[in-house]
């Protein structure tokens, strides 16, 4: 028995002449967590939103713990939890007054709402700026508060819309700590974001989604395969001394070398271990670079390599 | 997915999916009152933080009281009453008014953020946003004639026709201040922001408080504008709060023009803002 917790299947969705979801197809198993990858625009959000019953979708289906988001609309609100990029908290109350509010709207019996609410702020570390305004809290401690309040009536499925964008690094890594604890409770989180690495970190499966198509979809592991592990780059002195070197590193790793002005950039499976043999063999053409960078590969990569083009910036 | 055993322990504990809390067993209506008075409460706690919006708001009415009592009431002949009994009447539905356009203010700030875009995506009644809204401000209103009241003593003004006429007038008051404040709701639906609200409910208030009988008796007005004066909410509304809390004139006509003029407004505007939230969201 392994139900999708999440299935969509040809999603659609044009606003005027601009097309958001062109057709768009996943499945998100129970208890997993399934990370939506790609540049702002690509469609991240308008498919959280119709999953969690905001938007109506033109064409297609989308389902939540088997039920359609448009006909059974109030099962669906009722089984799931949204956190989305902006913290949708009322700067007015406090953490708690925050978490009772939406423990009140979920329907919750009274009774367990203090309980409820009380665990949760001890859990994301709320307990001493409970009884504070939530505009006094930090950016982290906001973001902490909104995914606390996306959880309140324990939904079964978990929408996170870009949860650490705007987040400093010790903010985003409370998020993905806060994520893998969900996951020990059997929530099923989708997870959308702009950075390979978090959905590496985080997502057991993925799909890479740009201008509303999913353009490649599997485990990290397997997307990164496909584009190697590690990004290597050579800074030249001019772009006929990059161009040479380019000619010079082609065969040595599994990927083509890319010319990008004065860098040259190489995928490959594992930088370390052929890092020696590229620098020989420029040693060997009387090539020296000026600098060297070896590094995990970005979204960037990623889009160049499943589509050629770079991710491209677009308002959403 | 767990399987759940026959005495009822889960035997993949690790991957069971939890349960939600959400509670079902109520009649929708029941829901949606409920989920109004949350969003009241929501509402009025967001008033209570912010305790210096609440204290300069107050300030403006009081200034007007002053100003028409001591500047300008002297200047104005009002036969068979005196000025300031005349005035305060006048003040309350003035305050009301212009209270509302926090209704909008508010509205328009809610529009704006994202804690909208949650409360979609809740099994909440759709109409606890505007419901909230409304009966908060409502509320309020309750602590501003209490207030006006107040100062409106402290400066002459008596009630002349006991006590249940001056509860009988703020009854008035609030169902005029309950069906003015779902118009102002969609003023603030129809707002890019709160400061846009706020600009444009003004082109509104102005000419129905001051073109009326809240200060000046309208007899005193040119023909036209008369017309205009007489045939309107805050005329109909000032009178009959004035008639209840004065006293010594007949009630029943000015009473049933202003209740017929607020729940007319009620019905006509609560679903024109109804219509315009689900539009907007």
């Amino acid at each position: 028995m392994t139900e999708a917790a999440i299935s969509v299947e040809g999603l659609r969705k044009k606003f005027g002449s601009v097309v958001a979801l062109d057709g768009i197809d996943f499945d998100v198993p129970a208890g997993s967590v399934f990370g939506l990858l790609g540049p702002n625009g690509a469609g991240k959000t308008t498919a959280v939103r119709i999953l969690t019953t905001i938007l109506t979708p033109d064409g297609g289906r989308a389902k939540v713990l088997g039920r359609d988001v448009v006909k059974d609309q109030s099962f669906v609100r009722a089984s799931i939890g949204l956190a989305g990029q902006f913290a949708a908290v009322d700067e007015n109350l406090t953490g708690s007054e925050n978490l009772r509010l939406i423990g009140k709207l979920t329907h919750m019996p009274r009774h367990l709402i203090k309980a409820r609410v009380d665990e949760l702020l001890e859990r994301f570390d709320l307990t001493e700026a409970a009884t504070r305004p939530s505009k006094t809290y930090s950016g982290g401690m906001k973001r902490r508060l909104d995914v606390a309040a996306a959880l309140v009536h324990r939904p079964p499925v978990l929408f996170l819309d870009e949860p650490t964008t705007g987040l400093d690094p010790a903010g985003r890594a409370d998020v993905w700590e806060m994520v893998e604890e969900l996951v020990t409770d059997g929530t099923t989180v989708l997870l959308t974001t702009q950075y390979l690495e978090e959905a590496d970190r985080l997502a057991e499966q993925l799909a890479v989604v740009d201008h509303g198509k999913v353009i490649a979809s599997g485990s990290p592991a397997k997307l990164k395969a496909t584009i190697g592990s590690t990004v290597i780059d050579f800074g030249l002195s001019s772009q006929a001394a990059a161009k040479r070197a380019a000619k010079v590193l082609i065969g040595l790793t599994t990927s083509e070398p890319i010319v990008d002005g004065k860098t040259v950039e190489i995928n490959a499976k594992d930088g370390a271990k052929v890092l020696p043999d590229l620098l020989r063999a420029l040693d060997k053409a009387r090539i020296k670079p000026t600098t060297i960078n070896l590094r995990e590969p970005s979204l960037d990569d990623v889009f160049l390599a499943l589509t050629g083009h770079k991710a491209e910036e677009e308002a959403a | 997915m767990a399987t759940v055993t026959v005495d009822g322990t889960d035997s993949t504990d690790s991957t069971a999916p939890p349960t939600s809390l959400v509670g079902h067993e109520r009649s929708a209506l029941s829901w949606a009152l409920a989920d109004g008075l949350a969003v009241t409460w929501r509402n009025l706690i967001a008033i209570t933080r912010i305790p210096d919006a609440m204290f300069f708001s107050s300030i403006q009415p009081i200034m007007f009281i002053l100003l028409f009592r001591y500047v300008f009431g002297g200047a104005i002949q009002t036969p068979g009453i005196r000025y300031v009994d005349y005035l305060m009447p006048g003040i309350f539905v003035q305050t009301i008014a212009f209270g509302a356009i926090g209704t909008a203010v508010g509205l328009a700030d809610d529009m704006s953020k994202g804690l909208i875009e949650r409360f979609r995506s809740l099994p909440m009644a759709r109409s606890a946003v505007l419901v909230g809204r409304t009966t908060a401000d409502l509320v309020r209103n309750v602590w501003v004639i209490i207030l006006m009241t107040g100062v409106g003593y402290l400066v002459g003004f008596r009630v002349h026709n006991g006590f249940f006429g001056y509860l009988a007038g703020v009854g008035i008051l609030l169902l005029f201040s309950y069906a003015v404040a779902w118009g102002f709701a969609t003023i603030g639906l129809m707002a890019s922001s709160g400061e846009t609200a706020q600009l444009m409910v003004f082109p509104v208030l102005m000419p129905l408080t001051f073109a009326s009988g809240a200060f000046v008796p309208v007899a005193t007005m040119p023909g036209w504008l008369q017309a205009f004066a007489r045939n309107q909410p805050v005329t109909a509304v000032v009178d009959a709060t004035r008639a209840l809390m004065n006293g010594g004139v007949p009630t029943g006509e000015p009473v049933f023009r202003a209740l017929a003029w607020s729940i007319g407004l009620l019905c006509v505007l609560a679903p024109i803002a109804v219509a315009r939230y689900r539009k907007a969201v």
